[in-house]
């Protein structure tokens, strides 16, 4: 399969890359234009990106795997993120997390996101989200839940579904 | 009695504020950078002229601001330390990453006044004679990069950014840059080296001090987003009455996140040191007291980085005596009041002003392990100490609310912080090393009951297979 970027986007892309004296700076707003686009970020989306900004792969790679936003697979279509740190945590983060799991039948032990089997979500544990005032949160893909429990859970769970 | 004194946060939250132009113009929006344009050089004494530009700086200086991103250096000492003469761009770059833990203030002003930010990023760059800025904002807050991108859209339509800013002739360009999900972004350097489109492995001081050596080898600015709408309020206030919020050499006010086991956790924006930290915690106009028949155990005053304060503990600070003498007076935990050099007496930091309560009914050693579990999954790895040592302690952490502690864990835990603090590149060491320090020395007894009872069950049952199950599955 070969791998194309829709103009628009493209044409997104270049514009971003105007905000910049050096291209290389861009890489992380590409990268995220990317993602946002094709849910994840593909070998051929790191090479990609790095002619496009004049390097080599190994310099975007480098970064795809070193920031945790970035996904070098296709996660669920809905992606929960729970804030796993001390705020969220003394508010329960941990039971939410786990009724997330269960509810969707995936394993609340295990460290990496876990996905369901028909791709349709995604539950991880991550850091501070900076609302910590309204904990627990959950990010759902770009949408912050606050003051999370189990009738909002099942809000979340229903509409992903 | 005490109370909020809204000055940031004058207008979120009003019925009827909304983020755009129109309503930030209602609200006495832009006027600020209407007055400086309108400066004129200033004659000094000697037949000088003092340019608008150093006025404005001058001005950031006495009016005493320190910085409220962490390390709390003042504004304007950090900007008259800005190499002018290399004949490279300076450049502005507002820290917007906010991912200390416990912190949410910035979060408030970009998502519902960020208009007040770029009002204040503007005259900032203005007065350094920045032509090109970013706000870095983290990549967790997609809904806040919108909000400011739409802000700027609308500055610049109304020309207050762009080419000849009001008839000016200053041009400025401002563009948001999103971060992807590492703490270390926060770290100045780190987050320079990010925005290079690297990754945030922070930079070696000296030689790479920002005001030197900052984005592409040229002078930078870094300043956290509700610094620099500081300045919008010196500017608008002038300095001598923006000082006079405040106490002396904690000047105006600080937004503090409250969170935790308090009945109204929430965001206060306070004069600095004119609340204390039990007034924050218990009285109704803030956190309201602890939940019902709870007590409290244990502060966290600053962010997760910042050494924990244990109830009960009372603390020397120096104070100025009815004589005018400076003396030593103990102050109770709750009697510390909320500002920088207090808390800084009494062995902490306000860093990001962020305070966690944590009540009676917490287990102290969980607590430290979910820290530590943070700041192993965040260390960026550069430096030995602290890529291993962040990582053994958050092992034996683990292990300890595992069920596998010794009594031994609270020593070793000390020896593994104490080795990372001070040889380090960053500021991460001692983020890291620093709860873990506070903690078991303040909770010793609790961290050696704790690994005392594991061993003994340990011993009695042998090596029992629940426990064995357990450390096979420990990442
Ligand atoms: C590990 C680490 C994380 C940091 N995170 C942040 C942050 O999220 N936001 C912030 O404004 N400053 C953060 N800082 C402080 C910045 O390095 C810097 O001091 C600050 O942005 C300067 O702005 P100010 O002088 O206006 O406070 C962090 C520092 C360290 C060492
Ligand atoms: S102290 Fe830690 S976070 Fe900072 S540069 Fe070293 S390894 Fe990275
Ligand atoms: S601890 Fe969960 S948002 Fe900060």
């Amino acid at each position: 399969m070969t791998f194309t970027v829709p103009t628009p986007l493209e044409a997104e892309i270049d514009e971003l890359i105007t905000h910049y004296p050096q291209k290389r700076s861009a890489s992380l707003m590409l990268l995220h234009a990317l993602q946002e686009h094709f849910g994840w970020i593909s070998k051929e989306a790191m090479e990609w990106t790095a002619a496009k900004l004049g390097l080599q792969p190994i310099n975007v790679y480098e970064l795809v795997t070193f920031y945790p936003m970035f996904r070098q697979e296709p996660l669920g279509k809905t992606h929960i993120k729970v804030c796993r740190t001390l705020s969220c945590a003394l508010a329960g983060s941990a039971d939410v997390r786990k009724h997330f799991c269960d509810k969707l039948g995936l394993d609340a032990h295990a460290h990496v996101p876990q996905t369901t089997p028909d791709g349709k979500f995604t539950v991880e544990f991550v850091e501070c989200l900076a609302s910590c005032g309204t904990a627990p949160v959950v990010l759902v893909n770009e949408t912050l839940h606050e003051k999370v429990g189990t009738a909002q859970a099942a809000e979340i769970i229903a509409q992903g579904r | 009695m005490p109370q909020e004194f809204r000055l940031i946060l004058k207008n979120v939250d009003q019925a009827g504020y909304t983020s755009d132009m129109e309503c930030y113009l209602r609200h006495g929006g832009y006027e600020a950078l209407k007055k400086v344009l309108a400066l004129a050089p200033k004659d000094l004494p000697d037949g000088k002229k003092m340019s608008p530009q150093e006025q404005v700086r001058e001005d950031v200086k006495a009016s005493g601001l320190r910085g409220r991103g962490g390390a709390g250096f003042s504004c304007g000492l950090k900007w008259s330390l800005v190499d002018r003469r290399s004949g490279k761009p300076i450049y502005l770059i507002c820290n917007a990453d906010e991912s200390e833990p416990g912190t949410f203030k910035d979060r408030q002003i970009m998502h519902k006044d960020p208009h007040q930010l770029i009002e204040g990023m503007i005259l900032s760059c203005w007065a350094n004679d920045v032509k090109l800025a970013y706000l870095y904002i983290r990549g967790e807050m997609p809904e806040g990069a919108r909000i400011l991108n739409r802000a700027l859209k609308e500055a610049r339509a109304k020309g207050f950014l762009g080419k000849n800013i009001l008839g000016s002739g200053y041009d400025l360009e401002i563009h948001v840059h999103r971060g992807a999900g590492a703490y270390i972004c926060g770290e100045e350097t780190g987050l320079i080296e990010s925005l290079e489109g690297k990754r945030p492995y922070p930079r070696i001081k000296p030689p790479y001090f920002p005001a030197v050596l900052g984005l592409y080898q040229c002078p930078t600015i870094v300043n956290n987003v509700e610094t620099l709408c500081h300045v919008k309020h010196i500017v608008n206030m002038g300095s001598a009455e923006y000082a006079k919020l405040g106490t002396p050499n904690n000047t105006g006010t600080r937004i503090v996140s409250l969170s935790g086991d308090v009945k109204r956790p929430g965001y206060f924006e306070i004069e600095v040191g004119k609340v204390t930290l039990g007034e924050l915690i218990n009285h109704d106009n803030f956190g309201q007291g602890l939940r019902d028949g709870r007590k409290l155990k244990a502060v966290i005053p600053g962010g997760s980085s910042a050494k924990v304060l244990k109830a009960g503990e009372v603390f020397k600070l120096n104070r100025k005596g009815a004589d005018g003498q400076m003396a030593k007076v103990d102050v109770p935990l709750l009697d510390l009041p909320y500002d920088f050099d207090s808390l800084q007496q009494a062995g902490t930091m306000s860093g990001s002003s962020a305070v966690i309560v944590m009540d009676d009914s917490r287990d102290i050693v969980d607590c430290l392990a979910n820290v530590s579990e943070f700041y192993a999954h965040e260390s960026c790895g550069q430096c030995t100490p602290c890529r291993e040592g962040s990582l053994w302690m958050s092992k034996a952490l683990h292990r300890m609310t595992h069920g596998e502690g010794r009594k031994a864990d609270a020593d070793y835990l000390v020896k593994i912080a104490s080795n990372i603090q001070g040889r380090t590149i960053c500021a991460f060491g001692e983020a890291c090393a620093w709860p873990v320090l506070s903690f078991v020395s303040k909770f010793r007894d609790e961290f050696e009951a704790k690994g005392a009872a594991d061993e003994a069950r340990t011993k009695v049952a042998g090596q029992s297979p629940e426990i064995k199950a357990a450390a096979s599955t420990h990442r």
